[in-house]
């Protein structure tokens, strides 16, 4: 009885299981995942106004299902049902942010089942997993309908004509046809900074991504350090490995193109998955910077933030193992 | 009785595949459509029946210290058979099974039986045995396989299951899908025996 009460409260975040200090916050579980969920909001309804009611009906159906598989879950694993804590809901929303707006109904569904029931519950639940659960429905994803996950269609401003996004063009016809897709260069910023270009729902407007990360440095529930090695570790290696030689690259384009901006503030920042010391975390977002620009740069895929973070993730345990702080008195 | 038993555990309290985690390679690398997962299962279970019979007979004359090469060439003239017959009789077959017929030679599950139980038993128990090892391995496949080609090419046994309308998710015909599928089946015959043990204990308690 006492083993099962305890159980519970460690669910429902009344009681913490962490190493010292104890120190009791204000701050749970469930509040974290929500003010998550808020911040991601700005960037959410620019996707439904920008690419039309697809996009409302593919985070929609997401995060419904997310939700509903985790508690289906819980029920079968005879564990008390806590989705009312937003976790899967915001995977749910994180996973819908990673995909084009016109995928077919099915397509989020089987992503948020690959998500909750193969990445999430079955390792253990909430702390357990090991991979990012929204980027293993993305991946799952991509492997079971390349198709329909690499078609991307603006409802609103092209009469549903078919056009590639800018790391494809970029990865297939080169930087000149990307600079005519835009016009200039200088427009070509603009519209990624504000998010006037095609791509997933979450890879759009850099400039509303930024500034909900900012929202969560500022309460502290991210830290600043991740995002900036990230984005800058991708602009550095981009602008010196550019394709005309050295110190020509492009790092401004780089950096805002693609899912980098939400990789980089709302899927690295995960507490689950990555290191734990700040030493860790460091490394883990350079490691994903340098993953992701080998994989635009190099790879057989226009983009690789999703497949760096994965990747990364293997390397969590042995990142932590390597930057054990030293106990107080010991060498 | 007795029989029944030793034909029986090979089916799931033992089950090759899904409970003693051997023979993993061929449980992904040919079950993407059920008439390859049938064909390898077939082919396991014919081999694996008659090398057990085979080292039961010869228990006596082999010397333990060379008894593994014995073995293994009892099993490599086996599968020569197997596999001349089907390069002969169904020539497609054998080609989409590929390298995997041949490797039937080392798959583990056979060399266990041979050095677990047909080693130690008379020619009856061992032909059992081998059976209901191959049985066991036969029906895991045509699960893994039925799963995997339904929904990963919406067929079965290449009829269209769903219709035009159903949009097959390929992860499941590929690796990564049977790796998880595998796993979750494991996880159903871990609860399947558990429970199993758990209604013996109740009765032997009772008793």
């Amino acid at each position: 009885m006492s083993t099962e009460v305890i159980n519970n409260n460690v669910v429902s975040n009344e009681i913490y299981v962490s190493s010292s200090p104890h120190m009791l916050s204000e701050v749970s579980t469930k509040k974290i995942m929500w003010t998550v969920f808020a911040t991601l909001m700005p960037a959410v309804i620019f996707a439904v106004y920008y690419f039309g009611m697809p996009a409302l009906t593919t985070i929609i159906l997401s995060v419904l299902s997310a939700v509903i598989f985790e508690a289906l879950v819980q029920k079968l694993r005879k564990k008390q049902v806590t989705v009312s804590d937003g976790s899967a809901a915001l995977t749910g929303l994180l996973l819908a942010m990673c995909l084009p707006a016109s995928v077919p109904f099915y397509v989020p569904i089987a992503g948020s089942f690959i998500a909750i029931v193969v990445a999430k519950q079955a390792m253990g639940g909430l702390g357990q997993n090991i991979f990012n659960p929204a980027h293993i429905g993305r991946a799952a994803l991509m492997v079971s309908w390349p198709v329909a996950m690499t078609t991307w269609t603006n409802v609103r401003y092209t009469d549903a004509v078919t056009s590639a996004t800018p790391l494809n063009v970029l990865k297939l016809q080169g930087y000149d046809a990307l600079i005519n897709m835009f016009g200039s260069q200088s427009e070509m910023y603009k519209s990624l900074f504000l998010g006037l270009r095609n791509g997933s729902l979450g890879e759009t407007s850099v400039v509303l991504l930024v500034l909900g990360g900012l929202v969560l440095i500022f309460k502290r529930y991210i830290d600043w350090v991740m995002p900036a090695c990230m984005i800058g570790t991708v602009g550095i290696l981009t602008w010196i490995f550019g394709p005309d030689g050295f110190f020509t690259g492009d790092a401004l384009f780089h950096m805002m193109a693609g899912g980098l901006i939400i990789g980089a503030f709302f899927m690295i920042t995960d507490y689950v998955t990555t290191p734990i010391t700040r030493k860790g975390q460091i490394i883990f977002a350079i490691g994903c910077g340098v993953i992701t620009v080998l994989i635009r740069l190099l790879g057989g895929y226009p983009e690789g933030v999703c497949y760096s973070i994965l990747l990364m993730n293997c390397a969590t345990p042995l990142i932590d193992r390597f930057v054990r702080p030293v106990q107080y008195g010991r060498k | 009785m007795e029989n029944w038993k030793i034909f029986a555990k090979g089916l799931i309290l033992e089950n090759p595949i899904l409970v003693l985690a051997l023979s993993l390679c061929p449980a992904i690398a040919v079950t993407s459509s059920v008439m390859t997962a049938i064909t390898m299962g077939l082919t396991v279970t014919y081999v694996i029946t008659l090398n057990n019979v085979v080292v039961s007979l010869i228990k006596n004359f082999v010397n333990p210290k060379v008894r593994v090469p014995i073995y293994i060439t009892s099993i490599a003239t086996i599968v020569t058979i197997a596999v001349l017959v089907l390069k002969a009789y169904a020539p497609s077959l054998y080609k989409e099974l590929g390298i995997y017929l041949e490797l039937v030679v080392v798959f583990a599950i056979i060399l266990a039986r041979a050095e677990v139980f047909a080693s130690k038993n008379s020619v009856g128990r061992s032909f059992l045995d081998g059976f209901g090892m191959g049985c066991g391995f036969l029906g895991a496949m045509v699960i893994i396989g039925a799963i995997r080609e339904v929904l990963g090419n919406g067929t079965f046994l290449g009829f269209s299951v769903f219709g035009q309308a159903y949009d097959p998710a390929l992860i499941m015909i590929l690796p990564p899908g049977g790796f998880i599928l595998i796993g979750y089946l494991v996880a159903l015959f871990k609860m399947i025996n558990d429970s199993r043990e758990k209604r013996q204990r109740i009765r032997g308690e009772s008793a």
